[in-house]
């Protein structure tokens, strides 16, 4: 029998929670200084709008070859870059576009660039064009649809078992939300749609570990009336800790493989997607359960 | 076996077998005939991020549909008033959809008055200052403007679509003032999205006598030399007065031009247009005649005779694509009023098909090193799991088969993503009947338990997983709801899986051998 925690292990985690809480406030504030020095996160323009634009040439086209191509073009500042690391992908950004349907800004940078690059292999690989009202919008709905998620779980926790765990899951759930963002910060991973769709996906599979170790704990508790809850809580997450570490491994698992198989696009979902899940392992751990236990000890203490 | 488990078995077999014909007309296009009288016969729909297409949300200027609609009823109440015999001048328009001008003579005040409420009451005044006069055109009928607009755009953009020959195109109303237009699998994104936008105005005038003519308005356009071939931008100076508008044209078409020269287009007009067309051509031979398309210049070829029979043609250095879609868009009728993009993603064929080989790559690496992980932690019991997996993604790619659903790329990632989290309710199962026989059990009591401790959490778990999927399907839009979608269906074929169709497998082993060890 193969097994990764050795049964009757007993790791006090409730004594670590203090080293536990300094690593995830550093963690947490390195994310927010990232943020504040880059001036919020790096929104796509699924969010501010403008125009994006994806080619292809071959890969000895290099980014000075295709800026010196539409230099002279007057539509405004064009941003070239590297897609992905990829050679010969790369990707261009206005942040204002004309709205014009066929022709306009997206019809003069493909027209040149066709012009230069059909010998050296041009294809247009995407085009996305986000008006600034509707990047508004998006912007609005994403942040509201994280904020209702979060919500809803910690609801869902609280009716589910009692207000401490709610309260427990609930900071979790910010804990991991806050390191998430905070990564895509230092790491300037461009926020966009399908990021914001994984990051609601790490805000309800965080709470799936956070579910499991206080359904135990809850267990023990009916099952053992009178212990000590600290160490109540320790015995739950130490029986719970291969299950945790080993769905969170399989899970991990495809994600990375998502990350290096499933091509650039897919990129920053499945970069969002292993923070978010490793996050919300460790923080089920560290932070979920130890806030219960604190939480019990105050009401104790009344 | 006992009866209870047969019923179980049968069951599972049942949702597999269902599943597995679901997902059929994927594999083999030619069914027999009475396929269809009972199954689905549609494979899964690719979203346009895999097949490659435009997805386009456009955005109806109905303010300029307004102030056209205001002239157009200026210009109707102006020529009633002259055969009313009422004298008016200094007509203008104000704003959006306000019209002022001023009465010669003071007399005709109240007649002028009734003659506005009676016939024309989509206007309004506002104010009356001695003889100046100011109309609104009323809310209510601004409305109606602006509604009418938006499907007669809609209208319009299904025809071109049609004749440019779309397979499947999705043309359809969406939100407040929007149209959304998707096409799948086009080749040449930026040619479709010229047809779609063009607002296709023709007009015929005269060239002006001279710049200085009254009345003159200038207007750009384009002088191709026929000798060098050359073309550069020059302006024409033409009359006011239109002629005929691109309304009267029943039909058009493209021709190749002859000899070298480029291609052009010849369109026909309805009878009245054609009377006209005749009576002009006849007034003004000699002169030349402008052809204006969105406020263009084409063409401005000089008259050599009167032109019966009602066939123009416009000439201005086409490509032959070009004479073909400026065909199309004529006879499909113009836009009502201009039209912008609110949003736009459109993705070539050769990256939807890179992307789809991606997600299979990333699929089946994932799936292999997620069973092969299983097997060697728990065994037999870890083969057992892997076949619940097996029939996890059977059940969830059968039921996006049997809806319909459309399969994205985030979609694609949803059940990558399933495969990784699905085994949790089986490391959740096996864990606990480990723990069990840790505490003594035998194999069936053991399994009996580990099942039904580890129920609560696996439901729990997965719903509030459930949960963001469906704040998910509510936020996002396109491909992102592909992603809910397959996450949200992957948490219901998981909990059939790991949880009914495993546990079947557990009982059926244990019902065929003697021995009350279990390789977990």
């Amino acid at each position: 029998m193969f097994q990764i925690v050795k049964p009757g292990i007993n790791i006090d985690f409730i004594r670590l929670r203090k080293i536990a809480f300094v690593f995830s406030a550093a963690l947490i504030l390195g994310g927010i200084a990232s943020l504040l020095i880059r001036g919020g996160p790096n929104y796509g323009i699924d969010f501010t709008g403008g125009l994006m634009l994806h080619i292809g040439v071959d890969s000895d086209v290099q980014t000075s070859d295709i800026r010196e191509a539409i230099a002279d073009l007057d539509v405004g500042d064009i941003a070239v870059q590297q897609f992905e690391a990829q050679d010969g992908e790369f990707l261009l950004r206005v942040p204002t576009v004309d709205v014009n349907v066929g022709g306009g800004t997206p019809a003069l940078i493909k027209d040149r660039l066709r012009e230069r690059f059909a010998d050296r292999g041009f294809d247009e690989l995407r085009t996305e064009i986000v008006g600034p009202r509707v990047g508004k919008e998006l912007r609005r709905r994403g942040i509201l649809s994280v904020l209702f998620a979060t919500l809803a779980m910690g609801l869902y926790i609280a009716v589910r078992f009692e207000l401490r765990f709610g309260i427990g899951a609930g900071l979790a759930l910010l804990h991991d939300v806050l390191i998430t963002i905070g990564a895509l910060s230092l790491f300037n991973v461009e926020v966009n749609l399908s990021v914001v769709a994984a990051l609601l996906t790490v805000v309800g599979y965080s709470v799936n570990d956070t579910v499991v170790v206080s359904d135990r704990i809850r267990e023990n508790m009916l099952r053992n009336q009178g212990a000590k809850l600290a160490a109540l809580i320790n015995s739950s997450i130490n029986e719970t800790l291969s299950r945790t570490l080993l769905t969170t491994g399989t899970s991990l698992l495809v994600l990375f493989v998502l990350f290096a198989f499933g091509g650039g696009v897919i990129h920053s979902f499945a970069f969002t997607l292993i923070v978010g899940l490793s996050a919300g392992t460790y923080s089920s751990i560290f932070i979920a359960s130890p806030v219960v236990e604190m939480w019990g000890e105050r009401q104790a203490a009344n | 076996m006992n009866s209870n488990l047969a019923w179980r078995l049968g069951t599972v077999l049942t949702v597999v077998i269902m599943c597995g014909l679901f997902l059929v007309p994927n594999f083999d296009d030619e069914l027999p005939e009475w396929w269809g009288s009972i199954l689905p016969t549609e494979p899964i729909n690719l979203g346009l991020d895999l097949q490659g297409g435009i997805h386009m949300v456009l955005e109806v200027d109905t303010n300029k549909a307004v102030e056209n609609s205001t002239d157009v009823l200026a210009e109707q109440l102006r020529r009633d008033l002259r055969e009313e015999e009422i004298a008016t001048r200094a007509w203008t328009r104000e704003g959006r959809g306000d019209i002022s001008f001023e009465l010669v003579s003071q007399s005709r005040a109240d007649e002028l008055e009734k003659y506005i409420t009676d016939y024309l009451p989509e206007l309004e005044q506002v104010s009356k200052d001695g003889r100046d006069y100011r109309y609104t055109v009323v809310e209510l009928h601004r409305e109606n403007i602006r509604q009418f607009a938006i499907d007669q755009a809609l209208e319009t953009i299904r025809n071109r679509v049609d004749e440019f020959g779309v397979a499947e195109p999705t043309i359809q109303r969406t939100g407040n003032n929007g149209i959304l237009v998707q096409l799948p699998g086009i080749q040449d994104p930026e040619r479709a999205k010229r047809l779609i936008g063009k607002t296709a105005q023709l007009e015929l005038r005269l060239i002006a006598p001279s710049d200085s003519s009254p009345g003159a308005v200038t207007l750009p356009g384009e002088n191709t030399d026929p000798t060098t071939g050359l073309s550069a931008e020059i302006s024409y100076s033409v009359e006011s007065t239109v002629l005929l508008t691109g309304e009267v044209i029943t039909d058009a078409r493209h021709r190749p031009g002859q000899f070298g020269d480029s291609p052009y287009v010849e369109f026909v007009l309805d009878s009245r247009g054609a009377r006209i067309f005749e009576r002009v051509t006849a007034e003004a031979v000699g002169r030349q005649l402008a052809i204006v398309l969105d406020g263009r210049v084409q063409s401005a070829p000089v008259i050599r005779e009167r032109i019966g029979g009602g066939r123009v043609v416009i000439e201005g250095g086409f490509t032959l694509d070009e004479a073909r879609d400026l065909a199309i868009v004529l006879r499909a009728g113009a836009l009502p009023a201009p039209v912008t993009i609110a949003e736009e993603r459109t993705v070539g064929p050769s990256l939807g098909q890179d992307s789809i080989d991606a997600g299979l790559r990333s699929f089946s690496y994932g799936g292999v090193l997620v069973i092969i992980f299983m097997m060697f932690y728990y065994r037999v019991a870890g083969v057992v799991a892997d076949l619940g997996l097996i029939i996890n993604v059977l059940v969830l790619m059968g039921i996006l088969s049997a809806f319909q659903a459309t399969l994205t790329l985030p979609g694609i990632a949803g059940i990558v993503l399933t495969l990784g989290m699905a085994v949790d309710a089986n490391v959740l199962i096996n864990e606990r009947i480990r723990e069990e026989l840790r505490g003594g059990q035998t194999a069936r009591p053991a399994i009996e338990s580990g099942y039904n401790r580890a129920l609560p959490a696996i439901l729990d778990s997965n719903l509030t997983t459930f949960l963001a999927g469906l704040v998910l399907f509510q936020f996002g839009s396109g491909p992102i709801k592909g992603f809910a979608l397959t996450l949200c269906i992957g948490i219901g074929s998981t909990i059939f899986s790991a949880v009914f169709a495993s546990r079947v497998m557990h009982d059926l082993l244990l019902s065929r051998s003697r021995s009350q060890t279990l390789s977990i």
